[in-house]
């Protein structure tokens, strides 16, 4: 600080103080402390028989760490039903960025020999030949949402229905159009990433059901799952259509971003629906002061279902309400329909 | 970084006419590039023109109301806030000879760091200054990398936008953080005798960026790095700071970007503003802007963000789909690059082979 240029010191030190505190309020604001929202697990103290202890097992699991709510929500349910077993140790390996890493990680758990793998791919098919390698090595592969095209590469697939949420959402503005018996209803769709088959079954759910109806999309806009580009395109498709009655929004997370664009244009001569069943969304609906009226669910519950059933797997029991006495092939959660009247039943499957 | 060095040069360098630096960048017929972005600019107009003229072909209902078409011209101004801020800061770093893949990785780093629950307990004045703190911070790091580690741009930046990303990933627990503060986000909704705030904070940050730029001996140099750093070098400029402060600036248009983003869509997350960066790069260089650097304008990457703004109205209001929607935007990037090798190295070098111009025009 002898610096014989007088101008020069004072930027310094203004410059080294600002940076000073600049760290120290920076640092203090990376904290997202919060509190916990419960978990969706079925609890172990059920009156249900399946839930007494059984055999002690070890489930491996591995989900993609995308940036995505309902991937972490899958994670932290599989990790917390898992908890809720006395008799199951849970062993997770990171999946990595790409399908490679997690195939790489996985052959690491085929060595440590789990009694059960519940895996969520990156894709299906490039997973394909890891589910076949472990179940030859006689272990059973639990696959979660993303099918292997290879019945002989699980033992169990558990999966939400794409197809099935276009089609709720569908019966939903279908119906209620029909109960205001509007005659030639202006539908508008924001559709979450185009390059994925999921968005494309979806759609074509949706237009199925609404053909029922005699009804078809006037607009249809792709976002990308982020809140940002949900609002783009919603106020892309607010001006396209200056008069709507029914929009259907892929997404919840985007659709915060959608309710913005929305609230920000002034418009609310029509409803909307969502998708998937994030907890803010349940709590709009539940709420009734946005146009969001309903939303069909494509829930993350379903890798705490997966994880309870791999442990009847393991243990080689079947499911107490069938009458078989192992646990089916295949299960496809039904896509359900949250409104005002049964929000708070789902708020607790929000995620 | 010796600050008094550079203040020395200031001293020097501040004096002689802001000239001076394309001439020490050893470029000729600058006479000619200077004729250049007004033409340029110009058919950037015509296209907006053109593809209005498209938009009342095909909605004829729409584009016969006034108001609709007021409303309409604000939201593709709006749309164009964010990225337009972010392509103010690519552009000084392109022409100063750089690239930036970082800044949406920047932003979403920014813009879920401001919006943290403790982040938000400090209210709106500490969400932007975080916003604006990280990005510099970003962007220092950036700079340092690229001038005083000596990576290449490419490779520095192309680190910064896989590690900000997953920084940002792990700040919000891949969670979309929704930002309750009621200031923050009724900027998005904000308008000032009709115009939404956010487009006005565009303008503003351009207009001080063609300051920047074209009256001050900051914006000379990088004109002068980018068109031939060595020359700049021995001229008595210290490339390596300037780089640095560069790469910060373009931070700084990250972090104000990040609070538009999150005002607009009352929410961060650490998969926002995705591929911003390429948007950014194209839209400087359908304005003009050398890739190469040393040569560009504000005002022509202003105008080529409204074109990729005003092109994804116009395929909404049609209800084309998405994946035309880029093949045009493809198309649009190829003729505006085509366009600047015809004009530039064909036609002026034919033209200096047959006498048409002076071998030697005044520096």
């Amino acid at each position: 600080m002898t610096n014989p240029i007088p101008d020069t010191s004072r930027r310094r030190l203004l410059f080294g103080g600002t940076a000073i505190a600049a760290g120290a309020l920076l640092t203090a604001c990376t904290s997202n402390e919060q509190t916990p929202t419960p978990a969706q697990t079925k609890g172990a103290d059920d009156t249900n028989p399946n839930a007494a202890a059984g055999k002690a097992v070890t489930i491996g699991f591995s989900a993609p760490a995308a940036d995505h709510g309902w991937i972490a929500a899958i994670t932290n349910n599989a990790k917390a039903q898992a908890g809720a077993y006395k008799d199951v140790t849970f062993k997770q390996v990171e999946a990595g960025k790409d399908a490679a890493a997690q195939r790489a990680a996985l052959d690491t758990l085929i060595a440590e020999k789990p009694d059960v793998i519940v895996l969520l791919p990156h894709d299906g098919k490039e997973l394909n030949a890891f589910g076949l390698k472990a179940m030859e090595a006689g272990i059973p592969v639990v696959n979660l949402d993303r099918a292997f095209p290879d019945a002989l590469a699980y033992r169990l697939q558990i999966k939400g229905d794409n197809y099935g949420m276009g089609v709720a959402a569908g019966h939903y503005i279908g119906k209620a159009l029909k109960a205001k018996n509007v005659a030639s209803p202006i539908i508008g769709e924001i559709a979450g990433m185009d390059e994925l088959e999921l968005t494309q079954e979806r759609s074509a759910g949706f237009k199925a059901a609404l053909a029922t109806y005699g009804f078809a999309v006037a607009n249809r806009r792709a976002a990308r799952f982020t809140a940002d580009s949900g609002q783009k395109e919603a106020q892309n498709l607010l001006q396209a259509l200056p008069k709507i009655d029914a929009v259907w929004n892929h997404d919840d997370d985007q659709g915060i971003g959608v309710l913005a664009a929305i609230t920000a244009a002034n418009r609310s001569e029509f409803f909307m629906v969502g998708g998937a069943g994030s907890k803010k969304a349940i709590e709009d609906i539940a709420a009734d002061k946005t146009v969001l009226k309903a939303t069909v669910t494509y829930s993350p519950s379903m890798a705490s279902s997966a994880i309870s059933l791999a442990r009847l797997i393991a243990q080689g029991r079947g499911m107490s309400d069938l009458v078989e006495l192992q646990v089916p092939k295949e299960v496809i959660l039904a896509s359900e329909t949250i409104t005002k009247e049964n929000a708070s039943t789902y708020l607790k499957l929000g995620f | 970084m010796s600050v008094s060095s550079e203040q020395k040069v200031e001293h020097e360098v501040a004096g002689p006419a802001p000239h001076a630096a394309p001439a020490a960048a050893g470029t000729s017929w600058w006479k000619d590039e200077a004729q250049e972005p007004l033409r340029r600019n110009l058919g950037l107009v015509g296209v907006l023109l053109a593809l209005f003229a498209i938009g009342a072909y095909i909605r004829p209902d729409l584009y016969s109301d006034a108001d609709w078409v007021v409303n309409n011209i604000m939201v593709i101004l709006t749309q164009a806030a964010a990225i337009g801020v972010v392509t103010v800061g690519m552009t000084f770093v392109i022409i100063g000879g750089g690239i930036d893949l970082s800044v949406g990785a920047l932003i979403a780093l920014s813009g879920v760091w401001a919006t943290t629950l403790a982040t938000q307990s400090f209210g709106p004045v500490g969400m932007i200054f975080t916003a604006v703190a990280v990005g510099i911070g970003a962007g220092l790091v950036n700079g340092a990398l690229i001038a005083y580690g000596r990576l290449v741009p490419f490779i520095a930046t192309l680190a910064m936008l896989v590690a900000a990303r997953g920084l940002a990933a792990q700040i919000s627990g891949k969670q979309t953080q929704i930002s309750a503060d009621q200031f923050i986000n009724s900027l998005a909704t904000t308008r000032i005798g009709g115009i939404p705030l956010l487009v006005i904070i565009l303008l503003v940050v351009a207009g001080l960026g063609w300051v920047l730029l074209n009256r001050t001996t900051f914006g000379r140099r990088t004109v002068a790095i980018g068109g031939n750093a060595e020359a700049a070098r021995l001229a008595g400029i210290n490339v390596r700071g300037h780089t640095m402060l560069l790469y910060a600036l373009s931070g700084l248009c990250c972090g104000i970007a990040a609070i538009m983003l999150t005002s607009l869509a009352t929410s961060s997350q650490a998969a926002a503003a995705e591929l911003y960066e390429l948007d950014a790069i194209a839209a400087a260089i359908i304005g003009g802007t050398l890739l190469s650097g040393g040569r560009g304008t504000i005002v022509g990457s202003l105008f080529g963000v409204i074109v990729f703004s005003a092109i994804t109205n116009l395929f909404a209001i049609a209800n084309l789909p998405t994946e035309v929607q880029n093949m045009v935007k493809g198309a649009i990037i190829v003729v505006a690059v085509l366009l600047q090798q015809v004009r530039f190295s064909s036609i002026t070098q034919f033209a200096r082979r047959h006498g048409l111009t002076r071998a030697k025009p005044q520096t």
